[in-house]
């Protein structure tokens, strides 16, 4: 069963903004908050060439790459418009301000 | 009878279903299509939606019907709209139904194969019929047009059993069709009742060129002969031509295309007003108000047009008024040519004749293949012709579209805007005469038959289609000229620059950047979300275009008022540092005019060993840059190298880069002014300050210009009386020379006029301008004017730049010192 391990709390990342994750090996995980305070967690590797998304502009529920301004959604990590790829999701758990990961995830 | 009723009877019906009115579209081509996408896009659920098409097919590219005819593509390849589209879109697709009356009254529609139907609205885009020439034998079998796949077929099947072929009619429709069927091996004849080729957009010289280069390719020509007969052969099909003069030509299959009439028998019918098309307003309403009508089918003020871009400006602004958002405006347009023969390149656009009142400006290299005609009028462009050569066509349609005065453009305006070359592509300004496998953006890697392929085979008709399905163009941009020559020759005259004066500042608005300017200054709006709030932008929080735009506007506007956010500048502006392809960042010491001290190099060098940085290297700017540190290590080392007083150089920022010295009069034998001493009093001044793009300056202690002030953003050269001001330079993806401004005569004055200058461009350029685009658009005489000639208004401005720069800090100082702000550096973990 996933062990839920608190990361930080909501107000540890700026609204429209990110947070980097580092696990026990690469690639890191981003988490991301939206201006109406929802989290979403991907791993941090554009599906292009391996940005960091986490650098990048978020709007509404998307994150854009900083390397070559590719879209990709917080939701379910596919890019948007006419480019083809996917960034892996990660699951996060948002609860009394505070937010989770599953700590049993690979590593360890 | 069953008991009980099918459960989902039960269910109550979703009520947009019940009330949507009936939108009814006759003619599926592509003015109808196009206008139901743009409708899709702003209402989707507005309409019940249903077309009748005649031909058989759902939506295609007719333009591309000529290289189908040449064998260079396949019908299928074609298609913009296929059957799948309409179903997921829940429009109901009528094909191979004529609609053959309207009842306005009942507001029915009815259709030769039997259906009726209702509307609340009707679109009519019946297009265009080619005009047949009433002569005898016109009706024989082999007497084809050109208009549908229908016409095409028959051609393509002709050509594989007969060996001879007229075109009656040398426009670029007839052009098209004998290069077509010279292709499929027919020996072809181009019959023309006019003295030269295409007289409607070309003048007799580049006609002439031409004619050559389609004789190159095994064309015949008849010109200035009209026909009088077809004649009719023993098996009862086409077997010649006569012509007035009595003489015969003898042929086996004969293809019209002498021009097109707007097709509207059937508004006609219904009794709508037309007059050479169905007369619209500026809304595309008919006179019936429940009728609008877009495409060949209309004439509006008076012009009916025959070629793709106007439809698609027509569809626009149909599908606004058809949504009820009633606020476009459709003004007529300019149109362009190009002939989509392979390897030919053609261009023209607007009064290309020339007149008593106009200016030719013309260039004639027939050995070469090359003729270039500009005509202007009132030191505008007002028509062009291009052959062999039409790198710059684009650039002339934006001159035309805009009206722009060229005034200044005029000495070089024949060479073209890449005269000076763009780096990137060896100077390459001709894409036709590339081979398919030649890179044309080197940023993506993406070469030439990659970019035709998907223009062709998805459908492309815009420069930013092309960027998103390919990506060539989307970095760097200096290959745009070649992509929008590319598109050009694909999709003819269906391509249009876009309209650089009335450009949306980004697809989350409708706005242009004046615009948005306008409202901040006005209406003093002091954030993002207030912007978009009163302009009522269309996402909620914007995208990565218009947001670090916003930013920048709202703190250049209200200095030391507005706030700036972080999140809606790039990462680099963010960190104060430039993100490298591995996610690492480079720091970037300033060193003022370039001079370093002892303690400041080994201040440098310690921060390189001590945060184990790969590589160090000697910018252009005079600085030198850690490249490869981690972004958790930013702080930190920032904090070390405040310790020796170095502080941020903005090699990240759309801001003040660098100030580029010679030694100057302190030193070498030749110096008149102390130019490394005015650098570094300009870039202290000039420190932090935000700037629609970077800027870049420079400054020379005499004319020998080791400092290479010539193509900077400002370039100083030192002489003995003062100093010259250049301004508008770049060194960048495109090489541009500064234009002189104007001559001072102290350091003071330097400062002020600098300052002015810079301020006026931070004011009036859109964000991502460099100073050379703002200039070009600005035009060089209003920016003397208003920082060379009135001082008054120097003085204002000039008072601005130093009151929006009171106080600023070095950022990297601020960060370190500052806990709240390390938040942005810090990594946490599982
Ligand atoms: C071979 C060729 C090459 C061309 N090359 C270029 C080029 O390079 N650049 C450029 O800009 N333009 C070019 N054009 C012109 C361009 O294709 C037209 O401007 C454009 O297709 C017109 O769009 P439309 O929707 O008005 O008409 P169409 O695309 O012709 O669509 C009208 C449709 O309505 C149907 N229809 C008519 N009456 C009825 C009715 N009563 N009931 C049901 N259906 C009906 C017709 O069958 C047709 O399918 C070219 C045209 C041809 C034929
Ligand atoms: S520009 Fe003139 S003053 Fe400056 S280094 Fe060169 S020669 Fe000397
Ligand atoms: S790595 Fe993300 S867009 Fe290229």
């Amino acid at each position: 069963m996933a062990q839920w391990k608190r990361i930080c709390t909501l107000d540890e990342i700026p609204r429209l903004g990110a947070r980097v994750v580092e696990r026990g090996a690469p690639p890191n995980i981003a988490l991301f908050r939206t201006a109406d305070d929802q989290v979403f967690a991907l791993l941090d590797q554009c599906p292009h060439k391996q940005g960091p998304l986490s650098q990048g502009l978020v709007t509404d529920t998307h994150v854009t790459c900083p390397l070559h301004g590719w879209r990709i959604s917080l939701v379910d990590g596919q890019a948007q418009g006419a480019d083809a790829g996917c960034a892996a999701t990660v699951p996060v758990q948002l609860e009394d301000g505070w937010i989770s990961l599953e700590s049993s995830h690979e590593s360890h | 009878m069953t008991a009980h009723p099918p459960l989902n009877s039960l269910q109550p019906r979703p009520i947009a279903e019940r009330t949507r009115p009936k939108l009814v579209v006759v003619g599926n081509g592509m003015a109808g299509v196009r206008t139901l996408e743009e409708l899709l896009k702003l209402a989707p659920d507005k309409y019940d939606i249903t077309v009748f098409g005649s031909e058989p097919h759902p939506n295609y590219n007719r333009i591309l019907l000529s290289p189908v005819l040449a064998g260079e593509m396949t019908l299928k390849e074609i298609i913009l709209n296929d059957v799948d589209w309409y179903e997921n879109h829940d429009i109901k697709l009528n094909t191979s139904s004529r609609i053959t009356r309207i009842d306005r009254v009942l507001r029915q529609v009815f259709s030769a194969d039997g259906r009726v139907e209702k509307y609340d609205r009707l679109l009519l885009a019946t297009g265009s019929t080619p005009f047949i020439l009433p002569i005898p034998g016109h009706d024989l079998p082999g007497v084809l047009s050109y208009r549908d796949i229908a016409d095409t077929d028959a051609m393509i099947e002709a050509a594989s059993r007969y060996h001879h072929a007229v075109v009656i009619g040398g426009g670029l429709l007839g052009l098209e069709a004998a290069n077509g069927l010279r292709q499929r091996g027919m020996t072809v004849t181009v019959v023309h009742v006019m003295p030269w080729l295409m007289e409607r957009q070309l003048d007799r010289p580049a006609a002439e060129l031409l004619k050559k280069s389609l004789e190159d390719r095994g064309l015949q020509f008849k010109l200035g002969c009209e026909t009088s007969e077809l004649m009719r052969g023993e098996d009862g099909r086409v077997c010649a031509l006569r012509f007035k003069d009595g003489s015969t030509l003898a042929t086996e299959l004969v293809v019209m295309s002498v021009g097109i009439r707007p097709n509207t028998a059937l508004a006609e019918s219904a009794g709508l007003f037309c007059h050479r098309g169905i007369v619209v307003n500026d809304t595309l309403q008919t006179f019936d108000p429940r009728i609008y009508a877009v495409g060949e089918c209309v004439s509006h003020r008076g012009i009916a047009y025959g070629l793709v871009a106007p439809l698609f400006e027509q569809a626009k602004v149909a599908a606004n008024h058809l949504a009820e958002y009633g606020i476009a405006c459709y003004k007529g347009s300019v149109t362009s040519t190009k002939l989509k023969v392979t390897g030919i390149d053609l261009f023209s656009a607007g009064q290309f004749m020339g007149a008593d009142d106009s200016e030719d400006i013309v260039l004639s290299d027939p050995a070469a293949g090359v003729y270039k005609k500009l005509v202007l009028k009132d030191d505008q462009l007002v028509g062009a012709v291009l052959y062999g050569d039409t790198a710059d066509s684009a650039w002339y349609m934006q001159l035309l579209k805009d009206a722009q005065k060229v005034t200044e453009l005029r000495p070089h305006l024949l060479f073209g805007q890449h005269h000076l070359g763009d780096s990137g592509h060896k100077g390459e300004t001709q894409a036709s005469s590339l081979p398919d496998h030649a890179e044309i953006c080197g940023c993506n890697g993406v070469c030439k038959g990659t970019i035709i392929k998907t223009i062709k085979e998805r459908g492309l008709f815009t420069l930013e289609e092309v960027r998103q399905h390919t990506k060539a163009s989307s970095s760097c941009g200096s290959c745009t000229g070649l992509v929008e020559q590319l598109l050009a020759s694909t999709v003819g005259g269906a391509y249009q620059p876009a309209d650089g004066l009335h450009k949306a500042l980004c697809p989350c608005t409708d706005h242009t950047h004046e615009e948005v300017r306008k409202a901040i200054r006005e209406e003093h709006l002091l954030t993002i979300p207030q912007i978009m709030t009163f302009l009522v932008w269309k996402t909620p929080n914007g995208c990565a275009t218009c947001r670090p735009a916003l930013n920048y506007y709202l703190i250049s506007s209200w200095p030391h008022e507005a706030r700036d956010d972080p999140q809606s500048r790039f990462i680099n502006e963010r960190a104060h540092a430039n993100i490298q392809k591995d996610g690492s960042f480079s720091v970037v010491p300033r060193l003022w005019g370039g001079l370093a001290t002892p303690a400041e190099l080994r201040a440098i060098a310690d921060a390189a060993e001590k945060y184990a940085v790969p590589t160090l290297k000697i910018t252009g700017g005079q600085r030198i840059d850690l490249l490869g540190v981690k972004k958790k290590d930013l702080p930190r080392m920032w904090a070390d190298l405040a310790k020796s007083g170095l502080v941020s150089g903005h090699a990240y920022g759309k801001s003040l880069r660098t100030v580029k010295t010679c030694v100057g009069s302190e030193h070498c034998r030749f110096g008149t002014q102390r130019s490394m001493a005015l650098g570094v009093r300009l870039e202290k001044m000039l420190f932090g300050m935000w700037t629609p793009h970077k800027v870049k300056l420079a400054v020379s202690g005499c004319p020998r210009n080791c400092a290479e002030s010539g193509i900077k953003d400002v370039g100083i050269i030192g002489v003995d009386s003062g100093y010259e001001i250049y301004v508008a330079g770049n060194g960048g993806i495109k090489t541009v020379v500064a234009q002189f401004l104007c001559k001072v005569a102290s350091d003071d004055e330097v400062l002020e006029v600098v300052g002015a200058f810079l301020q006026l461009y931070r004011e009036q350029a859109r964000y991502l301008d460099r100073t050379v685009h703002w200039v070009e658009r600005a035009g060089l005489d209003f920016v003397k004017q208003q920082v060379v000639e009135d001082l008054e208004q120097r003085q204002t401005l000039y008072e601005r730049l130093l009151f929006a720069l009171q106080g600023t800090e070095d950022p990297w100082t601020e960060i370190a010192a500052n806990p709240s702000h390390l938040q942005e550096f810090e990594v946490m973990s599982l």
